[in-house]
């Protein structure tokens, strides 16, 4: 076929923030996709709690301690995560640096708490399907977060190598804070089941 | 290369732009440039390193279709021993493996890949791009599929075949009554097709929505876009489902849980409502993407647009909103309060009016058109008969009492092999005579493509009308035998008899195939006068697709203006380069760099897939299996310095 | 719709490649209209549909509560545990595979597995019902007609699913409660040197440690209670008929004709297995 030139791109960006950028869309779908196993796994909480006669069954709430002091850290980290996405937008290099360290040791701190957390849930995943579906529940998370702070710390490591000058990698990090708030508000909600429903 | 790089520099090229431009660039330099930057090395290791999606896609569809062949010869194991009342060919323990062999295969490793396999092969064809979004995740999502069907059917073949049925009920499949290591070996094959599916499904998601052609605005985009759209959005809602529920079910195998043990606080028809959460979307996600065929090979056999493009559009929309709302209908026979079983027994039905007005426009277009009875067309028009048939079945069993009746019997099975074969593969076979001649560049023959046809299609009457009767005759699904008593020892018989034909068709079809590889007629860039963009590049097309990307301003853009095509220019060629555009309007935005090819998405499949199998033996696989992920992960996202990566 | 479709094979026919066609704005508003009745009748046959399933599903659902006898079904990898609940429980029946009603009257069947998932269901009356470990549920059931009906586990259940029959007899009231009080009474004595022997075989190879004869020692529960099992008309879940060499068949080896059954190969010699066999057989 004959090809007729009717449009001239040659000075369009290589990379754009936000919903310009395909990688964007694609952690989004990502996200979505995450987020309805959540939903299905939350579903499954409350279809076995609708079941049990007590709920939780044969054993005490969880012991709220571990769970809150995450709940507080990984809220107090929306903060650092959102300068660094303005940052990265504004591709301010320098700044970036600084935050994603921040981020990388926002992301850590919790994962360290994560290993009390697990005992404070006071029954263990094979007494019975109570215990299944928070060990479930709160595995699920922490998948999620382990592999976000993993995702995070290759990221600050690249921010200081040349590679990192690139715009695209931005790009990445803005990406990586979107996931991040997906990691933070999935956990809101979490919490509230496996500390908060056992408790009415 | 830096031969003819050096050459272009001191072509027409714009101050303060980076890279070489297509800008004014002749055929013969642009070819040779895009060439380069777009190569998949020779030999082996190309093979393994390849992310171009023509390549992928292709690979995908032998796969998928071996995976047929299996699940095929399986069935005619069956049917073998079915052909007569308590015959002893086959026992019930090999029998048990074949029958959830035959339908885990050809649900998990044939239907919803084979959709998969075109999709990866035509979007970024028809919507005018070079690739897909990510590239590296498509080869990546092939190598786990492929790695998972392997390692169920090296199970079998050391006779550890799953055999609790293409939806695994718990307890049978559960971790008292699941014999040996078979159910394990099932679940997690299903883990790792889904993760495939899931991610070829972001990976259209976000082809569809960003790199379609400037001036691809969403009332533009092809049906069969539209239609492969609608089933990523479809699986990625359903499949984490099954996702869930078959880590649940390993869990409770390996380590004990007790999501689906009743005696603590389980229970066992969890299971089947997440199952059946996915497990419904599930026959859709092969059923849409097929309407999609039909509406892309329908307008080119009927000389017009096809009818009703905004209804077939809402209605592909309802059917993938509707699907998620059925599940229940599976699960009538476990006494669910009434009220509920209504619900399900409406939206059911509801399903069949987006169903019928699709039905109803293909038939005004066949009707206001001028049909042209080539083969894909014979395969469209068996597809309407046969799946009219089935969509009635499909209605009948939405209703309570009816399906109590016939719940698990022949009539299911009956009614899953007319939506399925006549549903999805009547499409399909379609569509690869439509396609063959794009992708390979030849001409399938005519004349053995009729007597395909109609050999699949007699045959497959003959062997699946029957069963509805056998249902209502009483007998039920997965027997390996029944008693000469029952009176349905004759049926079968013709029943098996007729899956011969159904074979011989098939065998046809593919000897067809490789007989058109080497000797059918060459094919030209668009044998068939068809619309779309993917008509408007070589065949087979070039690894870069199209030497200057297109641009659209009508729905079928190759009817509107048959020998010129509106590009647009400012593409770099010396790295591979895409454009994105806005969502809806198709605006460019970026030129987008395309990732290039990688050995890293084999390796990580290689370090999940380990961990995965090693899972089943001991949980503390995924620990220490995490490393190698990790490695291969950091690796593969790790910049290397290449053109792609400078900007 | 079909013949539709049909019809237009004879339309005029246009080769490959042709130029497309042009649009008649006229025509193409006639098939507008022609989709939108053919999907407005669709919509009106299936609420038809819809509500004729509703109601069909109320009637079946309101015959319950005015049941004159209860059955409990317990279904087992692969055969059918069924008791009948006496006045006080030392009169309960117990007995296998086959289930006994007086015509016309409705029968209330309390459904329980302890094992998988089975469904119990007699084609020729009425739709079927599953048996969920851990959600026991019930189902009533009407004979009209005296007969004797098959019916046949539906959900897949391993190995012997195939091999998982269930055999209704509806007979008169009076045919009933003569079959009901002959079940009641403990197993017949053994008559004859031949049968002795068998009883003695039956109580000392470790088939009682499974099975139940009452009025015996034999008072195992994993299998069949084989109190009256001469009475029933088929061995095994409708596996084979209810003949003498059947019976001696299935006793030497269970395994080769109900492969993977949950009752193992026990070693009797030929005179043992005759004789547990004429045992058995007198147990009417
Ligand atoms: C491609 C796959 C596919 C498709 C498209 C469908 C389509 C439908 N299916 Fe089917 N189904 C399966 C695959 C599919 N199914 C499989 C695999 C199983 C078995 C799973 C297993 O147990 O192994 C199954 C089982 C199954 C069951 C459970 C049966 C049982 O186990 O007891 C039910 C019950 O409601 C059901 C209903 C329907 C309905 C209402 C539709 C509707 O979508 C059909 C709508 C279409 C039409 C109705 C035809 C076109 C319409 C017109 C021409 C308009 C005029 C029509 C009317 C006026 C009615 N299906
Ligand atoms: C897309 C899906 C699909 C397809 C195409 C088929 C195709 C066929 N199916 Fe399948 N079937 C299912 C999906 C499908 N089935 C599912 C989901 C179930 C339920 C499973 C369960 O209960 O868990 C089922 C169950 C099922 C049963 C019921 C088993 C039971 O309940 O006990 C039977 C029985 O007859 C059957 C038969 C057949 C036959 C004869 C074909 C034929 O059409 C097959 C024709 C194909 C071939 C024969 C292969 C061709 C191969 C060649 C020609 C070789 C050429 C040689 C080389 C190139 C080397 N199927
Ligand atoms: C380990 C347990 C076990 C032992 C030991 C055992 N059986 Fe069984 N038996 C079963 C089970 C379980 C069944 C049901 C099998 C089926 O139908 O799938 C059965 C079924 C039977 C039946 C058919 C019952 C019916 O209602 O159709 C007979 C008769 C029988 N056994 C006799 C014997 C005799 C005689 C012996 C000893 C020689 C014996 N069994 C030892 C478990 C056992
Ligand atoms: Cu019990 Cu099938
Ligand atoms: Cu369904």
């Amino acid at each position: 076929m004959r090809h007729r030139p009717v449009a001239d791109v040659s000075h369009l960006p290589t990379y754009d923030f936000g919903a310009a950028s395909p990688m964007w869309w694609g952690t989004l779908a990502f996200i979505a996709l995450e987020a309805t196993g959540f939903a299905l796994a939350i579903g499954t909480y409350f279809y076995l709690a609708v079941l049990a006669k007590h709920w939780p069954i044969g054993a005490p709430a969880p012991d709220l301690l571990p769970g809150t002091t995450i709940l507080i850290m990984l809220l107090a980290s929306v903060v650092p995560n959102h300068l660094v996405e303005l940052w990265a937008r504004r591709q301010d290099l320098t700044k970036v640096r600084i935050g994603i360290v921040i981020m990388s040791i926002a992301g850590i701190l919790p994962l360290i708490v994560r290993i009390w957390e697990f005992p404070a849930l006071r029954i263990s995943w094979d007494q019975n399907a109570y215990g299944s579906i928070v060990w479930f529940l709160l595995g699920l998370h922490t998948s999620h977060l382990l592999t976000d702070v993993m995702d995070t710390i290759v990221l600050a490591v690249l921010m200081f190598t040349q590679k990192g000058k690139a715009g695209r990698r931005l790009s990445d990090v803005s990406d990586n804070a979107f996931y991040w708030d997906f990691v933070v508000v999935s956990w809101v909600v979490l919490y509230l089941i496996i500390y908060w429903v056992p408790r009415i | 290369m830096s031969g003819i790089a050096g050459k272009a520099v001191g072509q027409k090229q714009e101050k303060g732009l980076k890279g070489i431009r297509d800008t004014g660039l002749e055929e013969a330099r642009l070819h040779a440039f895009l060439a380069h930057a777009w190569q998949t090395p020779k030999g082996l290791y190309g093979w393994l390193v390849t992310v171009d999606h023509k390549l992928i896609g292709r690979r995908y569809m032998v796969t998928a279709f071996l995976f047929l062949v299996l699940a095929g010869l399986s069935a005619l194991a069956m049917r073998f021993q079915l052909a007569t009342p308590e015959a002893g060919h086959i026992g019930p323990d090999f029998y048990n493996q074949l029958f959830t062999m035959h339908g885990t295969t050809m649900m998990f490793l044939f239907a919803v890949p084979i959709m998969e396999a075109f999709a990866i092969y035509l979007v970024p064809l028809m919507i005018g791009t070079r690739n897909v979004a990510f590239p590296r995740l498509n080869a990546f999502s092939y190598w786990v599929y492929l790695s998972g069907g392997l390692m169920i059917w090296i199970a079998f073949a050391f006779d550890t075949g799953a055999d609790a049925g293409w939806f695994s009920y718990v307890p049978v499949a559960g971790p008292e009554y699941g014999i040996g290591k078979r159910p394990d070996f099932w679940a997690q094959m299903v883990t790792y097709t889904e993760v495939s599916a899931l991610a070829v499904a972001v990976e259209i998601i976000a082809t569809v929505f960003k790199q379609r052609a400037p001036g691809m605005t969403l009332d533009r985009i092809p049906l069969y876009v539209w239609s492969v759209l609608i089933m990523a959005f479809v699986i990625l809602f359903a499949m984490p489902a099954v996702m869930v529920s078959s880590t649940m079910l390993i869990l409770d195998r390996l380590v004990g849980t007790k999501f689906f043990d009743p005696a603590a606080g389980g229970d066992v028809l969890l299971w089947q409502h997440l199952f059946w959460f996915f497990g419904h979307p599930e026959v859709y996600i092969i059923f849409i993407p097929a309407t999609g065929f039909v509406s892309a090979i329908l307008p080119t056999f009927v000389r017009r647009p096809v009818f009703g493009y905004l209804g077939i559009v809402l209605s592909l929309i309802a059917i993938g909103l509707l699907s998620f709302g059925l599940w229940v209908h599976h699960m009538f026979a476990t006494g669910l309060p009434q009220l509920g079983e209504s619900f399900f027994t409406a939206s059911s039905m509801m399903i069949a009016i987006p169903s019928g007005i699709q039905i109803f426009c293909w038939i005004a277009a066949i009707w206001g058109g001028r049909p042209i009875f080539a083969t894909p067309m014979l395969f469209v028009l068996g597809f309407i008969f046969t799946f009219v048939i089935g969509g009635l079945t499909g209605v009948m069993v939405a209703s309570v009492p009816l399906d109590l009746q016939v719940h698990d019997t022949y009539f299911v099975v009956a009614h899953l092999h007319y939506v399925l074969i006549g549903g999805a593969v009547f499409p399909l076979l379609g569509a690869v005579y439509y396609w063959f001649p794009k992708i390979t560049g030849r001409m399938l023959s005519e004349r053995l493509g009729r007597w395909n046809f109609w050999l699949v299609f007699i045959g497959f009457n003959l062997t699946f009308f029957p069963m509805h009767i056998l249902g209502l005759q009483g007998m039920p699904r997965r027997v390996y035998t029944y008693p000469p008593a029952s009176g349905w020892g004759e049926m079968n018989l013709f029943v098996s008899v007729s899956s011969l034909v159904v074979f011989a068709g098939f065998a046809l079809f593919f000897l067809n195939v490789l007989l058109s590889l080497r000797g059918g007629s060459i094919a030209g860039d668009n044998p068939w006068g068809a619309s779309t963009l993917e008509w408007a590049t070589t065949s087979p097309p070039p690894s870069y697709d199209f030497s200057r990307l297109p641009v659209v301003r009508h729905r079928e853009p190759l009817w509107d203006e048959p020998d010129t095509l509106p590009v647009v220019e400012g593409l770099r060629v010396d790295a591979r380069e895409v454009l994105a555009s806005t969502v809806a309007d198709a605006v460019p935005q970026l030129r987008q760099p395309s990732a290039g090819n990688s050995i890293w998405p084999l390796l990580s499949a290689i370090a999940v897939g380990g961990a995965f199998l090693g899972s089943i033996y001991t949980p503390w696989a995924v620990v220490w299996g995490a490393i190698p992920v990790s490695i291969s992960f950091i690796c593969w996202f790790w910049p290397k310095g290449e053109p792609e990566d400078e900007e | 719709m079909v013949t539709m479709a049909m019809a237009l094979f004879h339309r005029r026919r246009a080769r490959a490649g042709h130029p497309p066609l042009r649009i008649d704005n006229h025509r193409e508003r006639r098939f507008g209209r022609a989709v939108v009745g053919a999907t407005a009748s669709t919509v009106l046959i299936l609420a038809a549909l819809t509500l004729t399933s509703f109601f069909a599903g109320r009637s079946v659902a309101s015959l319950s509560g005015t049941a004159t006898l209860t059955v409990r079904i317990t279904g087992h990898q692969w055969w059918w545990e069924i008791r009948y609940p006496g006045d006080n429980p030392s009169r309960m029946i117990v007995t296998a595979n086959e289930i006994h009603v007086p015509v016309g009257e409705p029968v209330k069947i309390k459904l329980d597995s302890p094992d998988v998932i089975h469904s119990f269901w007699v084609p020729a009356l009425g739709g079927k019902r599953d048996l969920i470990p851990g959600r026991p549920s019930e189902l009533t059931l009407i004979a009209d007609k005296p007969g004797v009906y098959r019916g046949q586990c539906a959900e897949f259940c391993g190995y012997q699913h195939a091999h998982m029959a269930i055999t209704v007899i509806a007979e008169s009231r009076e045919a009933f409660d003569m079959w009901r009080s002959r079940q009641d009474a403990a197993a017949a004595a053994p008559v004859g040197d031949e049968e002795r022997r068998g009883q003695q075989a039956f109580l000392s190879t470790g088939c009682a440690l499974c099975h139940t004869v009452r009025g015996t020692p034999a008072n195992g529960t994993i299998g069949p209670d084989l109190t009256h099992l001469a009475s029933r008309r088929a061995l095994a879940a409708d596996t084979l008929a209810m003949t003498p060499g059947a019976l001696a068949a299935w006793i030497a080896d269970p395994q080769s004709t109900k492969p993977g059954a949950k009752m193992p190969r026990v070693a009797l010699s030929a005179d043992d297995l005759n004789a547990v066999a004429t045992y058995l057989g007198s147990l009417e």
